[in-house]
């Protein structure tokens, strides 16, 4: 350890030894960056549902509407389209947003083995972001623990209508309050363009994305 | 393709020539570069606010730099009390070190994400050395790793290759015969060949786009997932880091989360970021080791004039946009820092002993401060950087220097018009001898021979433009000078 203590003394006096030492507080300094850039959207909530979709849609990710109201009966169509049977769920999911004639598997610390043998996982989502088509989690209550929507195929995420900001500034200053959290923004579904630049969707992460709005 | 030398790097011009008649691997970087910048270029047009992102993101990085020492402590702190460790090192040997340590008991492997920055200090062959098999899970890092090759762009690294090549790679190292060489073969193999190592490998290595001093967390920028199952499924889960990865705020994630997708890949968003802070209770890997890696960055914190090669936020736009990039690849930089970054932050990293060539790499054209999305001004950066090497070299030596003493002739010789038509016309008789039937200048003598070693070159003139306008007719009337 103690060679790593000396490390870290070194490494910092290093550092001491280029720095202005008649510096202002690193707060105040940080304070005085200007920020010109857009920070809040000119945006009617229809208007950023509609570049929402489009964005999601430029990522190949499927795109539905529901009322709240109809949402079960919403979800049971999708999964029907795409076949998809033995679904995951965080425990904690709003029992209203579950059809029946599927089988909703509630997240119990799942092994890996047992979450990469359902067919897909159903959460919901912190917020999402119009301009680029990104979906918040915060891991918190409805959207599960990290691995849930990461090991398999298929992922199928609810976002409330009223969760859509436009900017990636104004996602990120609703996302201080949960800075400690684990944070996943996803927006489409996996993808790689490294063999001759082809983009080709879904490599390790879930390989179909589709999304619902709720109004 | 031409093997790329472990040690004894060679200079760029003798690197570069044995690249630049690999057809293959020339067209292969030329598609590769061009569909890049265009998807880069469509999403940064359509930013209304583009100068002022990049304006804030560079004066961030600036800031970051100058209140190092303090962010570097504030990270730590908080890292740890969200139940992270934090370990220093100097050098590389050191790093390597304290991974190789906490690997131990790894079982024998580790996932390892893609990150340059182990790549500069050649964890793999640590990790190798002491029974350890670092598994590369990016799709380029494992063609790299399958090939036996080495990286060739920050952000795609297997860009030179093309899917036949890959193809054939898969084919051998997977044991599919079968293979097709469709990209979405090719991707499917990668999967599950991957699968079963990311659920039951317990330790995975990282490298960090940021470091948040603020909250002591760490974020992954990535497109596949693979960053994402190595830093959620390990039980052990190591991390090294630059210590100019640091960032002061969360909030800044706002500017550079905007920054670095759009000018790295061309797209809106990555498909995928990742925050994490310290260790999640019943979340993700249940420890969680950072290293923060010197490495001879503080060397270039001391050079007030270059010490902007610490903004970069390694989004790979400058090599696309560079014209001597774009022509030879990244292997000619015999380093994994490629392109205009690579000339700027190779030969400081290397205390300017070895890449002197690489300061000379650049036409100074500028494309590379164009597209820098924290604005870092590397043709200045690069002229500093040459005058450091020309400095270092003995007084006497730099006298005898015939390039210099050739500049000097030719200063000589511009500064007067009659030398310069002079020279014009001795040049002209002294070329004869020199242009090929095709009308082109293919070979040149001594010193010149340089120059058209991999150029052709059009002979001067048989007119110069001073003689055409002297003798042009006179205008119809002349008109009086006021
Ligand atoms: S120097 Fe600028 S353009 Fe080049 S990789 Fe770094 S941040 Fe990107």
């Amino acid at each position: 350890m103690s060679e790593i203590q000396s490390a870290r003394a070194e490494i910092l006096s290093r550092i001491r030894s280029t720095i202005d030492a008649s510096r202002a507080g690193a707060a105040e300094t940080w304070q005085a960056i200007p920020r010109n850039y857009r920070q809040r959207s000119t945006l009617t909530s229809s208007e950023k549902l509609a570049l929402l979709e489009d964005r999601l849609q430029d990522y190949g990710a499927g795109v539905h509407h529901a009322e709240s109201s109809q949402l079960a009966s919403v979800i049971a169509r999708i999964l029907h389209q795409r076949n998809k049977k033995r679904i995951l769920v965080p425990r904690d999911i709003p029992p209203t947003w579950l059809p029946v004639g599927f089988t909703f598997v509630p997240d119990e610390n799942a092994a890996y083995e047992a979450i990469d043998a359902c067919d897909g996982v159903l959460t919901g989502c912190l917020l999402a972001i119009a301009s680029t088509g990104t979906l918040a989690l915060c891991h918190e209550p409805g959207q599960g623990r990290r691995a849930l929507t990461l090991i398999p195929d298929y992922h199928l995420c609810i976002v409330e209508g009223s969760a859509v900001v436009e900017t990636v500034p104004e996602a990120i200053h609703l996302l201080e309050s949960r800075k400690q959290h684990p944070i996943t923004l996803i927006s489409g579904p996996s993808a790689t363009a490294d063999i001759e630049m082809t983009r080709i969707q879904g490599v390790h992460g879930p390989r179909v994305l589709d999304v619902v709005f709720i109004s | 393709m031409t093997p790329v030398k472990e040690c004894a790097a060679p200079d760029f011009p003798t690197a570069a020539l044995p690249l630049l008649h690999d057809i293959q691997l020339r067209s292969n970087v030329r598609h590769a570069t061009d569909v890049i910048q265009g998807k880069r270029f469509r999403v940064v047009s359509e930013m209304p606010d583009w100068q002022s992102l990049r304006e804030t993101g560079q004066r961030t990085r600036e800031h970051t730099l100058q209140y190092l020492d303090s962010y570097l402590e504030q990270f730590e702190e908080r890292c740890t009390a969200a139940g992270g460790h934090v370990h220093w090192a100097r050098d590389a040997a050191e790093a390597n070190r304290i991974v190789v340590q906490m690997a131990q008991n790894a079982m024998g492997r580790a996932i390892k994400i893609k990150s340059m920055t182990t790549e500069e200090i050649g964890l793999n062959r640590a990790l190798e050395a002491a029974g350890i098999q670092p598994i590369e899970t990016d799709l380029a890092e494992l063609i790299i790793q399958l090939g036996h090759d080495k990286p060739s762009h920050i952000v795609v690294p297997a860009l030179h290759k093309n899917r036949q090549q890959i193809r054939e790679l898969f084919a051998y190292a997977m044991g599919q015969p079968h293979l097709g060489d469709r990209p979405e073969d090719l991707t499917e193999a990668a999967r599950l060949y991957l699968r079963q190592q990311f659920m039951h490998t317990p330790v995975a290595i990282s490298g960090a786009n940021f470091l948040i001093a603020e909250t002591g967390g760490v974020c992954i920028v990535e497109s596949e997932g693979n960053g994402r199952m190595c830093l959620t499924l390990p039980r052990t889960l190591i991390t090294i880091a630059g210590i100019d990865k640091v960032i002061p705020n969360f909030r800044d994630l706002e500017v550079l989360l905007q920054l670095l997708p759009r000018s790295a890949t061309g797209e809106r968003m990555n498909p995928y970021n990742s925050l994490w802070t310290g260790v999640h209770p019943g979340d993700g890997p249940q420890e969680f080791h950072v290293v923060l890696l010197d490495n001879r960055r503080t060397e270039i914190l001391r050079d007030p004039e270059a010490r902007e090669t610490l903004h970069c936020i390694r989004c790979g736009a400058c090599q696309n946009a560079c014209p001597v990039y774009r022509q030879t690849g990244g292997h000619a930089y015999s380093s994994v820092y490629a392109g205009p970054i690579g000339a700027i932050l190779t030969p400081q990293l290397a205390l300017m002993k070895e890449g002197q060539s690489l300061p000379y790499a650049s036409s100074l054209c500028g494309a590379c401060y164009e597209v820098c999305p924290v604005k870092i001004n590397i043709p200045e950066v690069l002229i500093h950087l040459r005058g450091r090497v020309v400095n270092a070299r003995p007084k006497y030596l730099r006298a005898l220097d015939l390039e210099a003493i050739a500049m000097r002739g030719m200063q000589w010789v511009f500064l007067s018009k009659m030398r310069l038509q002079l020279a014009q016309r001795l040049g002209r008789v002294a070329q004869i001898p020199w242009i090929r039937r095709s009308g082109w200048i293919e070979r040149l003598p001594g010193m010149l021979g340089g120059w058209t070693r991999t150029r052709d070159l059009r002979p001067l003139p048989p007119q110069s433009f001073r003689e055409w306008f002297q003798k042009r007719s006179p205008l119809p009337t002349e008109v009086p000078h006021e």
